[in-house]
């Protein structure tokens, strides 16, 4: 009991090993695909193999008379069982929000959209009846560059509003004329955040079984969010909430794109209403590439305003944001998440920020890891050390000179967000030290001096970012349709063990450990004896799921809360158990004592036992041993840390290998080192493979020709390097447990580092930008560029038009000017 | 129709498939092994490796009729009273977040530690390289890897 009593008080801070993996290295899974139900029915999708077409005609009588058909419906068939799906977010007052049907009655607006839908008795069987389905395309002219798409003339998305510029949005702080009127250097560019698909390792899919509860819908879904899926399928395919269960079993990865209400959910569910039976859909591979939202994909014009000797007073940033064919779940808010984050640790004096909104005939964004967040870091870190280069000064100097010191905090930034804590210095001065810096800078002018066809740069980037979505007063104001709450239910049980019930979703990040370290701690029982309840409508009520690494810091402290009340209550009956004042009750390590006097004692499982029974209460409390907590933020958590990277770039082939990766982040308090360490790893990854690798590629009809894995470079294991990390801990001040969330931070910050890095290496031979992802032609034809005097990204790709910028803009957003 | 036998974690199964049913579909749907999932359409990503008669293979690329005859062990069949020692690693150094790449890692690497039974970082990366993961940037599967490896690695 001692042992455990020791072990239960440090949970907290312990590298403990996951509750989840047991099943999960051993195959006792359930993944969404893996479930079934008697006289299941397969659900396949016809999708558009045109960007943009009106359809005329869609005859689904063939695949009716094709083996194990059972039913087939077009767009216009489900019309009556199928609303649009939703848009959670309105950005501004223009704001067009146009019909997103699940399955199109009018127009397909991008590669995948949906037109018709067969259900089969098999998998295969389905699959096979598609090609009987007859569809006629009336072929209208792919939408595919922003800019273009915002000339007078261009072809429409969505005629009916009479423009392809779904919403515009500026907003000021501080005067930047002003500014600007003060500078020695006012520095300009044009930074490209290409497109990206997300691919989680699990494929979307959906099942739903009309049969398993007494009249009503029971909904398995590889979501992030099944409390959103709930409230949105109920209003989409008019079924009332209450007849709704929403299950998120094993969930393969999500970073955002499972953040989302899909047109094969309501699907799903309509058949399965429609034909009385239980219905699956899964997304195969290539499918979901299509189908499932895409992230990123903005040009991105940044100026900043500058003193000679490199104070930072002025910011400026013009934002092209793709929304694709329609908006789904989040689509208008991701550029604009960001939005705060562009000033990042810098004492600007203003920042002036404007962002539009384009519809084209792509697949639509939404939410990727970090959401809007990346998106800013990348611009104002990389503008960073173009700046620094280009005032002669050093990357990690021109940061200095301009960062929130530490005995700054608490700092109001030019924003308005008040940043609780920090320490740039810190982690800065450890990363710094960790690489070996100054050697490694002799080092590289060692290989310029010798002109080393392999050229060594280095990358920085100090970020910093805005977690724990989100104080719901602050979400109404910015235009979201929900709130940012987190609610958590602890309880024990008769016999001593403890549930909690919370509404974060987790699908890979160790919610269930991470929450019994926190609950163990709280109540004093053993890390086993905890129970962690997630993912099911049924079983937890009320949430608001995961995303926007908001889970600890708002579902964490809803726990923490949440047990502290239960432990109030516990003292109640203690008191009256031990015969004492409640006053005089004293709880530590599962054991409630009377102050005074050390025997007279009762365990939490003694008293969860004397709850459960009744015989002998109080009137100060009530049976049963449960408290809840609903946790609404006051404000955000800002994580940051430093990124650095170096590089050795093959400069006569193009190709960059990453030769040491060094991060040092401070996410406050740590529950659990070793899932923060697998948290910053995954993210770092996923930055450095925006960097270097991924791209989502259209042709000029609007053809996805990375639509594969085969063609979309997602990294495999010796693509990329070990890391190196460390931690500083700066724990945040505006919740109980320090914390400040962590499930982004790798993603934000090593994207700028990398490129940063790329460019280091080259900026000596003249190039001042290489277009993500760093591909080695990308990188060998910035290189020629340079040589031959012509400003270039590396960007241009030998055949124009097949970039996701085609045509002019190409030739626009290469290069970028300094002034 | 053709009539197939194949041993699946130790039992002896026999089962009428059409020919054109992939391996991994008959393990999931007819032998009932849904620890094995699928991750891709294009055999890159290596969620769905099974060890077929001792030797590795994407479960995605074979026929069920080409497994006619053959000894399969999934992830589920893996440990023999207790865990694989590259389980016990994968779970030891956090080699899994979401675990939908895991039975494929997992079953590479133990195939993997049988023709190498002490892999360098490198050949540990190289020897994983048609498995994808999305969640661990590989970091900490190769220190799992080189765990099972120092633990005695093939069982």
């Amino acid at each position: 009991m001692t042992a455990t009593e020791e072990r239960a008080a440090t949970s907290v801070g312990q590298p403990l090993r996951r509750k989840e993996d047991d099943r999960l290295v051993t195959g006792r899974t359930r993944w969404t695909d893996s479930v079934t139900a008697p006289g299941l029915l397969h659900v396949a999708v016809l999708r558009s193999p045109m960007a943009h077409a009106r359809v005329t005609r869609v005859d689904v009588s063939g695949a009716l008379t094709r083996p194990g058909v059972v039913a087939a419906y077009s767009g216009a068939d489900l019309a009556d069982d199928l609303g649009s799906l939703p848009t959670a977010w309105i950005a501004s007052e223009d704001q067009k929000t146009p019909p997103h049907p699940p399955v199109t009655t009018d127009k397909v607006r991008y590669v995948g959209d949906a037109v018709a839908v067969v259900v089969a008795s098999s998998r295969y069987a389905a699959a096979d009846a598609l090609e009987a389905v007859e569809v006629d395309y009336e072929p209208l002219p792919a939408v595919l560059d922003m800019e273009a798409a915002l000339t007078d003339g261009a072809p429409l998305v969505h005629e009916d509003h009479g423009t392809n510029l779904c919403f515009s949005y500026d907003e000021e702080h501080g005067d930047y004329a002003a500014s600007k009127s003060k500078a020695d250097v006012v520095f300009r560019r044009r930074y490209i955040n290409q497109r990206l698909v997300p691919s989680a390792m699990e494929p979307r899919s959906v099942v739903v079984d009309p049969t398993a509860g007494a009249d009503s819908y029971t909904v398995w879904s590889a979501t992030q969010v099944p409390h959103f899926v709930r409230v949105f399928l109920s209003l989409v395919c008019s079924i009332p909430e209450h007849k709704i269960r929403v299950i998120a079993p094993d969930v393969g990865g999500g970073f955002g794109s499972k953040l989302d209400i899909y047109a094969e959910e309501a699907i799903c569910l309509a058949l399965a209403k429609k034909l009385g039976r239980p219905v699956k859909w899964t997304a195969s591979r290539s499918e979901d590439m299509q189908a499932t939202i895409h992230g990123r994909d903005l040009i991105q014009d940044v100026e900043i305003a500058a003193t000679s000797d490199g104070r930072m007073l002025g910011l400026r940033v013009d934002l092209l944001t793709d929304m694709g064919g329609y908006l789904q779940l989040l689509t208008p808010a991701i550029a604009l998440l960001g939005r705060y984050m562009y000033p990042a640790i810098y004492k600007f004096e203003s920042h002036s920020f404007h962002c539009k909104g384009v519809f084209t005939t792509k697949t639509p964004t939404d939410a990727y890891r970090g959401a809007g967040r990346p998106e800013a870091t990348f611009v104002i870190e990389r503008a960073l050390d173009d700046l620094a280069a280009h005032l002669g000064t050093d990357p990690i100097e021109l940061r200095r000179k301009n960062w929130i010191a530490h005995d700054e905090f608490p700092y109001t930034t030019v924003c308005g967000l008040e940043y609780d804590s920090g320490n740039y210095e810190a982690a800065t001065a450890r990363a710094l030290e960790m690489l070996g810096y100054d050697e490694l800078r002799v080092e590289q002018r060692r290989r310029r001096d010798t002109g080393d066809p392999v050229q060594l740069g280095i990358g920085v980037s100090t970020y910093t970012e805005m977690c724990g979505l989100a104080p719901s007063r602050w979400l109404g104001e910015v235009g979201y349709i929900a709130g940012g709450w987190e609610r958590a239910t602890v309880r024990m049980t008769p016999l001593g063990k403890a549930e909690v019930v919370v509404g974060t979703s987790p699908h890979g990040q160790g919610h269930v450990t991470t929450f019994s370290q926190i609950t163990a701690d709280a109540l004093g029982v053993p890390f086993e004896d905890v129970e962690v309840i997630v993912n099911d409508t049924a079983a937890v009520p009320w949430g608001l799921d995961t995303y926007g690494s908001r889970s600890l810091v708002v579902g964490g402290t809803a726990i923490r809360h949440a047990a502290d009340g239960l432990i109030e209550k516990a003292k109640l009956l203690a008191a009256h158990m031990l015969e004492a004042d409640p006053g005089d009750i004293e709880f530590e390590a599962g054991t409630f004592r009377v102050k005074g006097s050390p025997a007279s004692t009762k365990t939490i499982q003694e008293v969860a036992f004397a709850s459960f029974q009744a015989h002998s209460v109080p009137d100060s409390t009530t049976p049963i041993l449960s408290a809840d907590h609903l946790m609404d933020p006051q404000t955000f958590s800002f994580p940051h840390g430093t990124h650095l990277c170096a590089v050795e770039v093959d400069t006569e082939t193009g190709m960059t290998s990453i030769r040491r990766y060094v991060c040092v982040d401070d996410v406050g308090s740590v529950v659990n080192p070793l899932i923060v360490e697998g948290q910053v790893h995954g993210g770092v990854a996923q930055g450095i493979a925006q960097a270097l690798f991924e791209e989502a590629v259209y042709d000029d009809e609007g053809n996805l020709v990375t639509g594969t894995l085969v063609d979309y470079l997602v990294p495999a294991p010796p693509d990329l390097p070990s890391f190196e990390t460390d931690r500083t801990e700066t724990p945040s001040t505006t919740n109980p447990l320090g914390v400040k969330g962590v499930g982004e931070a790798g993603a934000i910050a090593s994207t700028p580092a990398v490129v940063n890095a790329v460019v280091d290496a080259l900026r000596h031979l003249g190039v001042d930008d290489v277009r993500m992802a760093c591909t080695p032609e990308r990188v060998w034809r910035a290189i020629q560029d340079a040589k031959e005097g012509r400003g270039g990204d590396g960007g241009d790709r030998a055949a124009e038009g097949t970039v996701a910028y085609s045509g002019d803009s190409t030739a626009s957003t290469a290069g970028g000017g300094q002034a | 129709m053709v009539s197939i036998r194949m041993t699946v974690d130790g039992e002896q199964r026999e089962d009428e498939v059409e020919p054109r049913l992939l391996l991994v579909h008959y393990l999931r749907e007819k032998a009932g092994k849904v620890g094995t999932p699928v991750g891709c359409d294009t055999s890159n990503c290596g969620s769905c490796t099974v060890q077929m008669d001792g030797q590795s293979v994407k479960s995605c690329s074979v026929l069920a009729v080409q497994a006619d005859g053959s000894d399969i062990t999934t992830i589920e069949g893996l440990a023999n009273g207790e865990w694989h020692q590259v389980q016990k690693s994968f779970k030891e150094c956090h080699g899994l977040q979401c675990g939908y790449c895991t039975p494929g890692m997992i079953m590479a690497s133990v195939d993997l530690l049988e023709e190498n039974p002490d892999p360098s970082e490198d050949e540990i990366r190289d020897g994983l390289e048609g498995n994808l993961c999305r969640c661990t940037g590989y970091h900490n599967i190769v220190k799992a890897v080189q765990h099972a490896a120092a633990q005695g690695g093939a069982r």
